[in-house]
């Protein structure tokens, strides 16, 4: 299978992306990894004018300590996060996702920045932004703009992105002193994207949860905050009664997702064993 | 439009001009006539087209040949030196890690990786590390014996080099 007819630019500098992004207006597309864009071009779903390569942009592709939070380039890869020994303190679910996602080839190639502007509704990344509570920082030719989490993930396949805006860096607050994190997916087993995924931190102060995170991919056509089990878990001492009763409504409010992978109701059973799961992991 | 690239392929250096959508496995196979690296799937999942780029195995059916200007890259016709097999072709022939071979140059391609980064690994890491590539023949027991073999093999002689 061979892409329709496109033409190529390689950016050396987040600037010089940018200024492409402007000239090409609509006709241009980002390459990062390619790991969704160009399967999708074999295919013809896409079929863009110009891709602009930021694949070989150095000053995208980091991992760094910002003191009070944790910082990556938006050309990180699956594979360097899960390399990386800055995911500790409550951050664990970081390693545990990215040791999940595809194989190692896709890991090599594939970047957090791909993979959160593609809003894949059954991708791993979605749920450990939000359950970090991470803001996203953007740039395009109105200047920059910090995104959270929350606002930036709006639906199947969609994102708060507009045209000619660089993902540049997604940033990790460190969660309070007394945080465990942890990352549970039910995959499909040929491609490993999740199905259902949960990932939950979980702060705990004298033998009861003080913090709530929970974040839901695969369920629903876009990710999602349990919030309904963030409120049930706060409060309590976390046995596995308090849990389970705590995640029976994991997928409550949303328009559940139904496949040949999945139906909705077994869904709905998913997304309360795998919360219940990362929750009690994360404990 | 057409690009120029330069490529270092297992030792050589190569120029070409490739139209963009031009396919890094398809570069290899029908430009450079490497015919050693298989198209599977083309779906990006089966792995029968993995290559080494800048010391990392990808699938070169889900790259552009424009996306590699300026690597290196090693694909199975570059294992073998001087007419003596690598040790993981010596494994996959001694311990019957193909039957078809179809699926064999990307999983050797995989092993290499794998080897160069933990000399030593364990049957699940090496049945981890290979979750990539699929194969519809053997059941993958000798697939993993072969590469323990290889893992074998690269340590003692390394460890004669020393002596
Ligand atoms: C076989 C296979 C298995 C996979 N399994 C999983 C899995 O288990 N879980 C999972 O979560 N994912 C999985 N993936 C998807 C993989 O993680 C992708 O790499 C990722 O979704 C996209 O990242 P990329 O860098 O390859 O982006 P690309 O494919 O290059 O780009 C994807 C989209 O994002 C845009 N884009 C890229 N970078 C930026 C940026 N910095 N700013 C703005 N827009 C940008 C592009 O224009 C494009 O629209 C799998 C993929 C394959 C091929
Ligand atoms: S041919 Fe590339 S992964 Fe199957
Ligand atoms: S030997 Fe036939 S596919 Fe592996």
């Amino acid at each position: 299978m061979i892409p329709a007819k496109f033409d190529y630019e390689r950016a050396g500098s987040v600037d010089e992306a940018l200024t492409m992004l402007a000239q090409h207006g609509d006709s241009a597309k980002i390459l990062a990894g390619g790991h969704s864009l160009i399967p999708a071009m074999k295919l013809r779903l896409n079929q863009p004018g110009v891709l602009i390569d930021i694949g070989r942009i150095k000053e995208l592709r980091y991992i760094k300590d910002g003191g009070d939070h944790v910082a990556i380039g938006a050309g990180a890869t699956h594979d360097d996060i899960l390399n990386s020994d800055h995911f500790g303190g409550g951050l664990e679910m970081w390693t545990e996702a990215a040791g999940m996602i595809g194989d190692p080839q896709v890991r090599h190639k594939g970047t957090l920045g791909g993979s959160i502007a593609h809003a894949d509704p059954a991708a791993d990344w979605p749920a450990v932004l939000l359950a970090s509570d991470a803001t996203i920082v953007v740039k395009g030719s109105g200047g920059q703009r910090e995104i959270a989490s929350s606002d930036f993930f709006t639906g199947f396949y969609m994102t708060d992105l507009q045209d000619g805006e660089l993902i540049l860096e997604i940033r990790v607050p460190k969660p309070p002193a007394g945080s465990k994190s942890s990352y549970q997916k039910f995959m499909q087993p040929a491609s490993r994207f999740a199905i259902v995924g949960c990932a939950a931190v979980i702060t705990m102060d004298g033998g009861s949860c003080s913090r709530a995170r929970v974040g839901m991919t695969g369920v629903a056509d876009g990710p999602y905050r349990a919030t309904n089990v963030e409120d049930a878990l706060t409060g309590k001492s976390l046995d596995e009664g308090a849990v389970e009763s705590a995640c029976a409504d994991a997928a409550e409010g949303q328009s559940v997702m139904s496949d040949h992978f999945a139906s909705e109701g077994y869904r709905e059973h998913l997304a309360r064993v795998y919360a219940k799961r990362a929750v009690m992991a994360a404990s | 439009m057409s690009v120029r690239i330069q490529v270092t392929i297992n030792g050589q250096s190569r120029e070409a001009e490739v139209e963009p959508r031009t396919l890094l496995v398809d570069f290899l196979r029908e430009h450079l006539q490497l015919t050693g690296t298989h198209v599977g799937c083309d779906t990006s999942s089966c792995g029968a087209c993995n290559i080494l780029i800048d010391g990392q195995s990808a699938k070169s059916c889900t790259m552009l040949a424009a996306q590699v200007d300026g690597s290196e890259i090693i694909t199975v016709e570059g294992l073998a030196q001087n007419g003596n097999l690598h040790p993981i072709q010596e494994g996959f022939k001694e311990e019957h890690g193909l039957q078809c071979g179809f699926c064999t140059p990307g999983m050797m391609m995989t092993a290499v990786d794998l080897l160069n980064h933990n000399p030593d690994p364990s049957e699940s890491e090496i049945r981890h590390a290979l979750e990539g590539n699929f194969c519809r023949c053997t059941g993958y027991h000798n697939i993993v014996r072969s590469v323990q073999y290889a893992a074998k093999k690269i340590r003692e002689s390394k460890k004669e080099a020393v002596a």
